[in-house]
């Protein structure tokens, strides 16, 4: 089953209670920071706690995503020599641009082969923060196969935009259309910019159901008080699941009557529709909302 | 001897005297007395008011050896104690046992006159600061006696507990003796504690800084009860009596925490049409108290009480009509003390209404829900909140002991770790409540069910909630913490802890230096 990517948790690298409790906030992926979060002086030990933290902490219920520093800085190469080697699910690549991709696969299969892990088995996911990767985030996720998402780095992208970040986001609609689009396209993951009011729940659900109404699959988060919010946004609702489940229910009965298209309630259902209907129900039994059957819990 | 839980206490201990061991939560319970009070009657041309405390202490005839008492309704802002500790100390006496219903780090000049003989006994039911640090190492010549705050109005009113002179801090007071906590510079709102103090003390003297006009409006505590009244300047610093608001944790681990204590509750059934509940003021406590709000507000049930120490958030709950009533022993903040005031659904208790084994039936009866913390839980279920993770002294029981016993649902709620530390330990350093009376542990990575309870646990497996056994959350936290070396003690006794039936439940051993 693919890994369920609603909300991504960033957590510093270099804080040993937060990498301690990391696991059990509720999301579904935590991105252990050794970036931003991290200052200069601090670079080397909070990439060996990240390193022991993932050796020693029990992370089985969570998607475990360490940001590196980037390969253009003297950190970035011995974070992923490090890092891979106590193989995390997925490194997070920041101001990702094509190459830079191609690069990080290659190191990657290079160390998976040293240790003998499966090849291809660390995922990737770009950080899109530059004008740049966003115009070639195409091929920035073609760059690599183990690539299964982007996050869009809504802060850094302005920054570079040299414009002005606000709290309504229209500045990063086009972002935001961009990199859902594309990821649909790909078929991969495609995560919303945090909203770093961490008090503000009601701007956190308007700024998530902006994304998500933008075919944006999930956001990160950078407060774990977030997370339900998230959560709530990017679970289908009862009437979409019921819906869905009946569609599901029909196509059956059709497939048992030979029909290829049919109708429900006088609207055609088609190919698109069953697809769409099978994600929602998908979901639902991730998330427990209905049970595996199919029948409504 | 051993006493119930194992606990090795000697059947006779210097200082504190003939051992009866623990032998369970209700088996010294039964027929009771409680003892005759020795007064001095009032007369019509007798005056109560006295210009000062010299000319009270001429007056009291005090003497070496005595009994005197404190409550700690001024919390960390008293300066009661320390007032009348240095006029006694000034007039040479010793050998005195301080009866103060809690110790802040406040009164640290009782270190000094610990250590200079002045005082010789303490009996107290939450010990913190200085104080405990010096009692911890030894510095007081006889153990201190832990009791439980029903415990504390048990003795008292049995007789146990002889006072003395009880001093009672009154934030107003009238000429004739009657007082109330709720107007004056240094109000504290509910006296609960003050209470057995002031009707079982031979002596029993109001300390004020607010002496109004006779009578005062309300009256908490009865001039029948008074024998002097003195004003001084301040009895305290209102801001170490009352915090202005008591906020819910924002830390995600207590907020995991507090939402499945909720669920859990929800699970037991208890949410329903006049339940109770009562919870502490620390920060996932009052966390519980908002989850539990939704739930409530959500099958739309209103509570008959909620009890204890009371806290604005509480008070919130009653105005939105979450609760009948609140039944208040002591205010926590700023909005507890105007609530109790100005609202008649927010109803005063003492001590021994609140939690007393030995009346006619305490209010801890009474309760279906109550929130605890712990410093250490054991395989037992054994609770300590009285000792450290160094072994020193750091609390007590005050009410956990009294509310673990009669409530129908005692929820314990902690971190799995702190500082480093795990919290579920084989044996705890000190037992404070017995395992007998807690249901379960709460922590962010599982919820331990007594086996005791069995009822409880075949509800709770019909939901989602992580359940364990306590050894298996034990070893989840030692997986990360490893196991931590024993605290090392030796084996002079430096405090007795009295369950709130008056036996002993364990006993604190000075940590080595």
């Amino acid at each position: 089953m693919e890994t369920l990517r609603r909300s991504m948790l960033f957590m510093p690298g270099n804080s040993p209670r937060m990498l301690q409790d990391a696991a059990i906030l509720g999301a579904d992926s935590i991105i252990l920071d050794l970036e931003d979060a991290v200052s200069l002086t601090e670079k080397d030990s909070a990439r060996i706690l990240v390193r022991e933290a993932i050796k020693t902490i029990d992370y089985s219920a969570v998607e475990v995503i360490v940001r590196v520093n980037p390969l253009d800085t003297e950190f970035g190469a011995p974070d992923i020599d490090v890092i891979a080697r106590v193989q995390p699910h997925t490194l997070l690549i920041p101001k990702a641009n094509e190459d830079e991709i191609r690069l990080v696969d290659k190191i990657l299969t290079k160390i998976e082969a040293e240790e003998g892990f499966p090849s291809g088995g660390i995922k990737i996911i770009a950080l899109i923060e530059t004008a740049l990767g966003l115009e070639n985030v195409f091929n920035v996720i073609k760059a690599s196969p183990r690539t299964v998402g982007v996050l869009l780095g809504g802060e850094d992208l302005t920054a570079d935009l040299g414009i002005e970040r606000t709290k309504e986001g229209e500045e990063i609609f086009y972002a935001r259309n961009k990199v859902a689009t594309v990821c649909r396209a790909l078929k991969v993951d495609a995560i919303d910019t945090p909203f770093t009011d961490t008090n503000d729940h009601e701007g956190l659900n308007k700024d998530t159901a902006r994304g998500k109404g933008l075919g944006l699959t999930g956001k990160a988060a950078i407060n774990p008080r977030q997370i339900e919010t998230i959560h709530s946004v990017f679970a289908p609702t009862q009437n979409e699941l019921k819906r869905a489940l009946r569609i599901l229910e029909a196509m059956e009965e059709a497939e048992k009557e030979g029909q290829g298209v049919f109708s429900l309630d006088g609207k055609m259902i088609d190919a698109p529709v069953i697809n769409r209907a099978k994600r929602i129900v998908d979901q639902g039994v991730r998330l427990g909302l209905i049970s595996g059957e199919g029948g409504a819990k | 001897m051993k006493n119930l839980l194992g606990r090795e206490i000697p059947d006779y201990i210097d200082g504190y005297g003939q051992v009866k061991p623990f032998q369970g939560s209700f088996s010294n319970c039964g027929v009771k007395t409680r003892s005759a009070v020795k007064l001095t009657s009032v007369l019509p041309k007798d005056q109560k008011v006295l210009p000062s405390l010299d000319d009270l202490f001429d007056r009291l005839k005090i003497t070496d050896g005595m009994t005197i008492s404190f409550h700690h309704h001024l919390r960390n802002g008293d300066y009661v104690l320390n007032m009348v500790m240095e006029k006694l100390a000034a007039r040479g006496l010793k050998g005195l046992t301080v009866a103060a219903s809690s110790i802040f780090p406040i009164h640290a000049p009782l270190v000094k006159h610990m250590e200079t003989g002045v005082v010789t006994g303490l009996i107290t039911n939450y010990l913190s600061g200085p104080v405990a640090e010096a009692v911890s190492r030894g510095r007081l010549t006889k153990p201190a006696i832990m009791q439980t705050h029903g415990g504390r109005a048990r003795a008292i009113e049995s007789g146990d507990l002889k006072i003395d002179v009880a001093f009672l801090a009154a934030p107003t007071a009238d000429t004739y003796g009657n007082i109330n906590g709720v107007y004056g510079e240094s109000a504290c709102g509910s006296l609960g504690y003050a209470v057995a103090d002031a009707e079982y003390a031979n002596v029993t003297v109001a300390i004020t800084d607010h002496l109004v006009p006779y009578p005062a409006n309300p009256i908490e505590i009865s001039q029948i009860y008074i024998d002097y009244v003195v004003k001084i300047n301040s009895i305290g610093d209102p801001q170490g009596i009352v915090s202005g608001t008591t906020k819910i944790t924002k830390d995600p681990v207590a907020l995991i925490i507090a939402k499945r204590a909720a669920q859990l509750i929800k699970a037991s059934g208890l949410v329903r049409e006049g339940m109770s509940f009562q919870t502490g003021a620390g920060g996932t406590s009052l966390a519980v108290a908002a989850e539990l709000k939704k739930i409530m507000q959500d099958e739309g049930v209103i509570g008959s009480f909620a009890s204890g120490g009371i806290t604005g958030y509480l008070v919130e709950m009653l105005e939105e009509g979450l609760f009948r009533s609140l039944l208040d022993v002591q205010c926590f903040d700023l909005k507890a003390v105007e609530s109790y005031r100005d609202n008649p659904s927010h109803q005063f208790m003492s001590a021994s209404m609140y939690g007393n084994p030995h009346t006619k039936g305490a209010v801890v009866n009474n309760l279906d829900i109550m929130i605890l913390g712990a410093t250490e839980i054991d395989l037992d279920f054994n609770v300590n909140v009285t000792t450290g993770s160094s072994g020193v002294i750091m609390g007590g029981s005050g009410g956990h002991s009294d509310t673990a016993a009669g409530s129908k649902l005692a929820i314990v709620v902690t971190n799995l770790m702190k500082a480093r530390l795990p919290i579920i330990r084989d044996k705890v350093l000190t037992v404070t409540t017995p395992g007998e009376s807690i249901d379960a542990v709460v922590t962010e990575r599982g919820i331990a069910v007594n086996p005791r309870r069995l009822d409880l646990l075949e509800q709770l497996s019909q939901t989602q909630l992580p359940l364990m056994t306590i050894e298996e959350l034990k070893q989840l936290a030692e997986k990360i913490t490893g196991i931590p070396k024993p605290i090392e003690t030796s084996e002079e006794i430096v405090a007795v802890i009295e369950y709130r039936d008056g036996t002993v439940i364990d006993v604190v051993r000075k940590v080595k230096d």
